[in-house]
């Protein structure tokens, strides 16, 4: 099917490989991917941030760009959080009846990525091969808002030569929270030691998961404590292969 | 030691530092960290397992949560029912507008019996509205009852946490309070034995004492009823025992039916102290003829609370039920305690009830104390939507700021302006990203990471390391694969 | 323009109305999908009662109707407890010899807190009991006494009948009058608040004996 990538403004600029992998495992998938140009930001952090009359427009723009796509995938689980809890809102806020029905007649294709291939097109295994000790972080929007359960370990177990451990305190914050970070850049860090003292005692060489956000903040305190764990989003696991080592 | 102690905390939100700034202090209070994580934790572990036991866990949130929303919906009618239920009972019921008049209306009561001391049972009602400094400026002596108060107010500090209120304290913290203010010089740091010396110094009270102030976990206004739900008894000494009682409630407290009572009497035990039920709950409408009180007052207090019944998302926090499970789910209240929220509602629920009482004109740092993790959200009895209320606040809180002069020079406020203009246009953005890349070219070379960065951005790099911007942006990579 | 002041319950009314108006969402009916009725047997239902009544250290003595004043006499005498206070509707029969029991009659001869402070006890019925939380509920009618009566003695010694035994909370708020008083009681009193170290027995009787009439 063709399958239209929202990359998210963050992932763009930061994390191209993620995306390079979402585009690999689609079309070793058979499907065909699709990249709309004029894409650049769901709104997310300028709602989060109290900037709610800013966000509309992004929103808005968001909708227009992605009316026509038959699959939306999005490899940023609090971006699609955004689009699934507050967008029919930021609709009826603004009166605006156009983008309500926009967002209602696209709720349906939107996806986080490791939703996509499990639900949307019934997938586990992606033909991966990943020979490293991999320990799985749920970030909050995948866990609490999209529900994402088990899906992505499902498809982690299926990648050849991984070994997963689980993480202790799986489901604590790892302390991002976007502007939070940096405007409560204590509490944040304090908590960052936590997630990163249970990702040690995996002994994990890699942590995984649905965002990058989440691991960009933990690779943070782990590269400045020279702890030898990287952070890799899921994407970039399933995209392995054995000649194409992520 | 923390940088705070000795200093006398201040859970005043009018004047409490901002959030960061507090929790900064308390962050290195390594006693403070040990007791708050191993306090919540256990509260959630025994928490986790009676709702995993719970099969219909999910059916009573969403009763309980129609129930509060019912009541708030229809507080006046419901509030009206209350007053005429308990006054047919033989209570008195008196309204109070605000913290001040609440605090008069209980003084003019005590006047009249001339009473000069009261045994009270924990009311963070009568905490928020600072009713035992009025008291004592008026020659009123308040003893607190609850152990956790008595500790306290022996101790001379502020409650950390709606349910264990001095998780902050250690034994031989305790010890030493007791041992100093109670006189007892021998007294071991025995948990058992400390609690023996409060049995002890209390039940002199109970027995003594005329008069009692409390607040209430409901009032149902079908029957016109208070509801105490407690633990240690001392709430039914104080209900039981004193010829006079004044209840201090806010108006948010109202359910509709006795029968009400049979969701949130199974879900706020199981939430606050993670127990099947708590060890007593006491029900009872005005004057028990033969039984009790003779005298028994509630007053009802505003204080701001009609103020967030105005706001359409702000509102369901009145529909919170003081259970405190937020606060032990909660990530970022883990590390920081509760006194950081300056406020005597601390954690999820005070970071959204604090500002809002104060009609946003304080407490503005508190919305922003989340990660928004939605933990609090999870285990809330009545789905308090607490993330959706927080970032509503703070688009509340930015609002405010646009229409000050100040504005202009606020670097975040630039800040997010600019990135709105460049998000709305694919050229600006991609111009954008090559800016931010020939930028960093100039003052940074190779792929080593960011140890350190000015300003603001030197809040992260404080603690954590940065890596550079890639060479290439994805969308840049695309395009060129597509001329391939 | 009307002079007079508005008292605060009325400003408190209108702002509540005011508030409601411009941004109470519309209220759907309230859903009770959770368990109002018993999933187990009756068997179940006590057997479940008396475990969690052993959790918290309180004992359950099975008795036949007529045997009720002869195992409150052995256990109260095990027990080393003479005075025994007891509401003025318990039931004569009830009341062995070899207790002195010290009936709390209603207005005016009501027993002093000196009193209550003093005895060994006190011997009551009860009004429901809940099995998942081992709750017991009073509504201090005659055979039940006032509320004080069960506070202030260090030891209560509660006759239930298995009939009034329920599984669930539901079932029990069914059961109850919501004109009368209610005290549930749900294990000794506790205290966790130092240290997290759960402490039994701060105000309110420590200790615990049930008598679960089963004819």
């Amino acid at each position: 099917m063709r399958i239209a990538l929202f990359i998210t403004c963050y992932n763009d600029t930061l994390f191209p490989r993620t995306g390079q992998s979402v585009v690999r495992v689609l079309e070793r998938l058979g499907h065909t991917v699709e990249f709309p140009l004029e894409q650049t930001c769901c709104g997310q952090m300028h709602f989060n941030t109290g900037y709610r009359r800013e966000a509309y427009p992004l929103a808005k723009r968001f909708v227009e760009t992605f009316a026509d796509a038959e699959a939306v995938c999005i490899p940023s689980s609090s971006c699609v959080a955004m689009i699934r809890e507050y967008y029919p809102a930021l609709a009826h806020e603004n009166k605006d009846a156009e983008m309500a029905a926009g967002v209602q007649r696209m709720l349906p294709r939107v996806f986080e990525f490791s939703e996509l291939l499990v639900d949307r097109l019934g997938v586990t295994d992606v033909g991966a091969y990943f020979p490293h000790r991999v320990t799985y972080h749920a970030s909050c929007h995948g866990l609490r808002s999209l529900h994402l359960g088990d899906k992505p370990l499902q498809l982690l177990r299926a990648v050849r030569g991984l070994e997963l451990v689980p993480l202790e305190n799986v489901e604590q914050c790892c302390g991002f929270g976007g502007t939070f970070a940096v405007k409560n850049a204590d509490v944040s860090a304090a908590m960052l030691t936590e997630k990163t003292r249970a990702v040690l005692n995996t002994r994990a060489e890699v942590c995984t998961a649905c965002d990058n956000s989440c691991l960009m903040h933990m690779q943070g305190m782990l590269h400045r404590q020279f702890a030898g764990v990287r952070t890799l989003h899921i994407a970039e696991v399933l995209a392995g292969a054995e000649d194409a080592p992520a | 030691m923390s940088p705070r102690a000795g200093q006398l905390v201040q859970l005043n939100p009018k004047t409490a530092p901002p959030f960061p700034e507090a929790a900064k202090a308390d962050l290195r209070d390594t006693q403070l960290r040990r007791n708050v994580a191993r306090a919540t934790d256990t509260i959630q572990r025994k928490r986790g397992a009676l709702v995993a036991e719970k099969t219909d866990w999910q059916a009573l949130r969403d009763a309980g949560a129609a129930i509060r929303h019912e009541a708030l919906a229809n507080l006046d009618r419901y509030l009206l029912q209350f007053e005429e239920s308990f006054q047919a009972a033989g209570g008195t019921v008196h309204w109070a507008a605000n913290a001040a008049e609440a605090n008069r209306i209980v003084l003019g009561i005590l006047r009249e019996r001339d009473a000069r001391e009261v045994i009270k049972i924990k009311s963070m009602t009568t905490a928020e509205i600072g009713l035992n400094e009025f008291l004592e400026q008026h020659n009123v002596a308040a003893y607190e009852t609850d152990l956790a108060e008595l500790i306290l107010q022996l101790g001379k500090d502020q409650p950390s946490h709606i349910v264990v209120p001095a998780l902050h304290k250690n034994r031989q913290q305790v010890r030493d309070i007791f041992a100093r203010t109670m006189g007892l010089p021998e007294l071991s740091d025995d948990p058992e034995a400390l609690t023996a010396a409060a049995r002890q110094y209390l039940r002199e009270k109970f027995l003594r004492v005329k008069t009692a102030i409390c607040g209430a976990n409901f009032l149902i206004a079908e029957t016109g009823a208070v509801t105490i739900v407690e633990s240690e008894g001392n709430g039914r000494m104080c209900l039981t025992l004193p010829e006079t009682l004044i209840a201090v409630v806010g108006i948010e407290k109202v359910i509709p039916r006795f029968a009400d009572l049979e969701v949130l009497l199974q879900t706020l035990p199981r939430s606050a102290t993670g127990e099947r039920m708590n060890p007593y709950n006491s029900i009872w409408s005005g004057v028990v003829p033969g039984d009790g009180p003779k005298d028994m007052h509630v007053v009802l207090l505003d204080n701001g609370r009609t103020r967030v019944l105005r706001d359409a998302i702000g509102r369901q926090t009145l529909q919170c039920i003081r259970c405190g499970a937020c606060q032990n789910a909660c990530p970022v209240y883990r590390q920081s305690g509760g006194h950081a929220y300056g406020s005597v509602y601390a954690g999820p629920i005070g970071a959204i009830l604090t500002p809002q009482l104060e009609d946003m004109r304080h407490a503005q740092s508190l919305p922003f104390a989340s990660s928004l993790c939605g933990a609090c959200y999870e285990v809330c009895p009545v789905k308090i939507n607490i993330p959706e209320v927080l970032v509503h606040l703070r688009s509340r809180v930015v609002d405010r700021g646009r229409r000050k002069l100040s504005s202009l020079f606020d670097q975040e406020r630039a800040g997010m302006m600019m990135m709105a203009a460049i998000f709305a246009n694919r050229r600006r953005y991609e111009a954008a990203q090559r800016l931010a890349r020939t930028g960093q070219s100039t003052i940074h070379h190779g792929d080593a990471w960011y140890h350190w960065l000015p300003g603001m951005a030197g809040r992260w790099t404080e603690t954590r390391d940065l890596a550079p911007l890639p060479q290439q942006t994805f969308r840049e990579w695309w395009q060129q694969r597509g001329q391939q | 323009m009307n002079g007079a002041v508005k008292s605060s319950r009325e400003r408190v009314l209108e702002r509540i109305r005011k508030a409601n108006l411009k941004a109470a969402a519309p209220q759907e009916s309230i859903p009770r999908d959770y368990d109002r009725t018993s999933s187990q047997t009756v068997d179940r239902t006590l057997a479940l009662f008396e475990e969690r009544l052993r959790d918290y250290d309180a004992r359950i003595f099975a008795v036949r109707r007529e045997e009720i004043a002869a195992k409150a006499a052995e256990i109260l005498n095990a027990g080393n407890r003479r005075r025994i206070a007891v509401p003025a509707g318990l039931p004569a029969a009830w009341r062995a010899a070899g207790v002195e029991w010290i009936i709390d009659e209603t207005a005016n001869h009501e027993l002093s807190f000196d009193v209550l402070n003093d005895v060994d006890g006190v011997m009551t019925a009860a009004t429901a009991g809940v099995a998942v939380s081992g709750s017991i509920v009073l509504q201090h009618g005659p055979t039940e006494g006032r509320r004080v009566l069960t506070l202030l003695p260090d030891y209560h010694l509660c006759v239930i009948e298995a009939g009034q035994v329920v599984e669930t909370l539901p079932e029990a708020f069914a059961r109850l009058d919501p004109t009368r008083p209610v005290t549930f009681f749900s294990g000794p009193s506790a205290t966790a608040d130092i240290e997290m170290t759960r402490i039994k027995g701060v105000h309110g009787p420590r200790f615990l004996d049930v008598l679960l009439i089963q004819d």
